[in-house]
């Protein structure tokens, strides 16, 4: 069928083992107590931001691969990206790793567009064990996109702080007691003429819920602990929310929904709308929601990742701000 | 989606800029980094030989070894959250677009990165200031010597 | 003395105020505010209207970013009055540099020294 977006997957891969590593300011979030590791060094020991990603990712993937027990020679590929020129940061944590590597962006969106490419590998039989994920770091995103860390910009209510955070997973065969790829949907970019960066929120909200009313319409009649975007933040939640509401499409959704970014940093006001990157999704979701679910607290969830497809130089050019949403929908039996 | 019909509802959630509470923390910051530098004023005036006129010299430099100091101990962009305008619009934002972006460049070296990129934010004001100063300048000048005006 | 402080305060203040609504209403960004700020001071000495203006406000017309537009224009007319056209070019940097050449030698001073910090305002 033409643009079906919305897949099966027959073969129902596993998420065997995840690892979820933050920078020092996430110590204040509630998710902290699933959080692998906390560094208190924002550059991670390196001598520039850029670095410092670098090996945020690459130290996060060796702790996924170690919790699973296997080694990085075990991995039949890497797919993951970050919201740097060119994913440098990702390119580089590969190099280190020294596995067959496939750079992957969609902006914020990575986390669960490189958890539905490696499910569709998976469904190949080619290959056993592919590591996933995608990570952020504030500094080094801030002054590609916005201003340098040190400059008095004022930030709007609606603005978002970019997490600095990795979460990363392994994907595998179907293994009884962990949580599996059921389905996904395919995001396609949505425009609706958004032009303030300071304001992604409003700007992603269309694309999220165009995906989840994709999927849903693909899933009749299933029923959803929850629905998690990844980092529409408070202002953009609240936009999705209404969207649900007066379009009609399954209204007990608005009760059952739940926003990473929005719920990153709490409600602390200095974070504003909430935490957003590629990085924030990727440490909720591979973090304390997939220990909630190995622990059997939830049965089926959808992940809904959202992005923000511009570039500084797009904004420069007066362009407006296309977004997308990549869907996954998760069980644990 | 219709892209009309999106941007109601975005203005109808959205939370607002809190417009009136901004203009008056933008007065407050505004007029005390200005009360501030009336006081380096009267004590350049005070001090040496400066009159009202050309006491703004060692004025604005040192405002700008200020801003300096408060951009590199982390504690400029808290005033510019806090002051918006108020601390943009004085000489201290322009001092702290550019010393910001010397220190955030500092990883690219200091020819690629601090040299290229220390007029990445400041660049447009001296640029549009010379420019408009050369047009001004130009056109005053040309009705003088047309005899239009005087000096 | 006191007073002068008072209306440097208030004056600054009124600028800041402006500064703001373009940010929040105009949203225009803080680049392109400073920059119609930068010339409209030029144009308002193109006029003769700023140094009086400085005269009554002191500090609180040198130290917001219009005054730049206003040194700069200043130099050139000063020098153009004197030199011709040529003036035009040659003035503008008499009277300002000490803005500009204090921003360039403390923000190189300000990469020696100094480290950004990813810390929440």
């Amino acid at each position: 069928m033409k643009n079906a977006r919305t897949y099966q997957f027959a073969t129902k891969p596993s998420i065997v083992s995840t690892a979820v590593s933050v920078g020092p300011l996430e110590k204040q979030s509630p998710f902290r107590p699933h959080f692998d590791h906390v560094y208190e060094d924002e550059r991670f020991g390196e001598d520039s931001n850029e670095k410092g990603h670098a090996t945020l990712i690459e130290d996060t993937c060796k702790l996924a691969i170690m919790k699973g027990g296997f080694q990085a020679t075990d991995i039949d590929l890497f797919l993951a990206g970050d919201l740097v020129n060119q994913m440098t940061p990702t390119n580089f944590a590969a190099r280190e790793l020294a596995t067959p590597f496939m750079g992957m962006f969609s902006a914020c969106a990575t986390s669960i567009s490189s958890l539905i490419t490696a499910s569709f590998f998976l469904e190949t039989n080619q290959m056993e064990r592919i590591l996933f994920g995608s990570a952020s770091q504030h500094n080094a995103v801030e002054r590609q996109f916005r201003y340098p860390i040190e400059y008095g910009a004022q930030k709007p209510p609606t603005g978002q702080w970019t997490v600095t955070g990795a979460g990363f997973g392994i994907l595998s065969q179907y293994q009884r007691d962990k949580p599996y790829v059921h389905s996904a949907t395919i995001g396609q970019v949505v425009d609706c003429e958004c032009k303030d960066p300071l304001d992604m929120g409003s700007a992603m909200a269309p694309a999220a819920f165009d995906t989840i009313q994709q999927h849903l319409s693909q899933n009749k009649g299933t029923s959803y602990d929850f629905v998690m975007t990844g980092d529409l933040g408070k202002n953009g939640s609240a936009i999705l929310q209404e969207l649900i509401r007066t379009s009609g499409v399954s209204s007990y959704l608005v009760d059952k929904y739940r926003d990473a970014g929005a719920e990153f940093y709490g409600n602390n006001e200095k974070f504003l709308s909430g935490g957003s990157g590629a990085g924030c999704s990727a440490s909720v979701y591979y973090g304390p929601i997939y220990a909630e679910l190995l622990k059997k607290q939830w049965k089926k969830i959808l992940l809904v990742a959202t992005g923000a497809l511009l570039s500084p130089l797009s904004f420069q050019q007066g362009e407006t701000i296309p977004c997308i949403a990549h869907a996954v929908e998760l069980t644990m039996e | 989606m219709d892209a009309k019909s999106f941007q109601q509802t975005v203005d109808k959630i959205a939370p607002k800029r809190p417009v009136l509470k901004n203009c008056l923390k933008a007065f407050l910051t505004g007029g005390i980094i200005c009360g501030i530098g009336q006081l380096i004023s009267f004590f350049y005036m005070y001090f040496f030989p400066f009159t009202e006129r050309t006491s703004s010299n060692p004025t604005v430099s040192t405002i700008i070894f200020i801003t300096m100091l408060l951009t590199g101990f982390g504690v400029y962009k808290k005033i510019g959250q806090f002051g918006g305008a108020g601390s943009a619009v004085p000489v201290t934002g322009f001092g702290n677009a550019m010393v910001s972006a010397a220190i955030e460049h500092k990883s690219e070296g200091f020819i690629l990165g601090v040299g290229s990129n220390i007029f990445k934010l400041a660049g447009s004001v001296i640029v549009y200031g010379v420019f408009s100063a050369f047009i001004v300048a130009l056109i005053k000048t040309i009705l003088v010597q047309m005899g239009v005006i005087n000096w | 003395m006191i007073f002068s402080i008072i209306i440097a305060f208030v004056v600054g203040g009124l600028i800041c105020v402006v500064g703001q609504l373009l940010f929040d209403v105009a949203k225009l960004t803080p680049a392109h505010t400073l920059s119609l700020m930068v010339v409209i001071g030029s144009v308002l000495d193109g006029f003769g209207l700023y140094e009086p203006f400085i005269d009554f406000a002191g500090a609180g017309a040198t130290v917001p970013i219009l005054s730049f537009g206003n040194s700069l224009t200043h130099g050139a007319m000063a020098e153009a009055e004197k030199h011709g056209l040529i003036g035009v070019l040659t003035g503008m940097f008499e009277v300002t540099s000490s803005g500009i050449s204090a921003a360039i030698v403390f923000g190189v001073i300000a990469a020696i020294i100094f480290k950004s910090k990813g810390k929440v305002s």
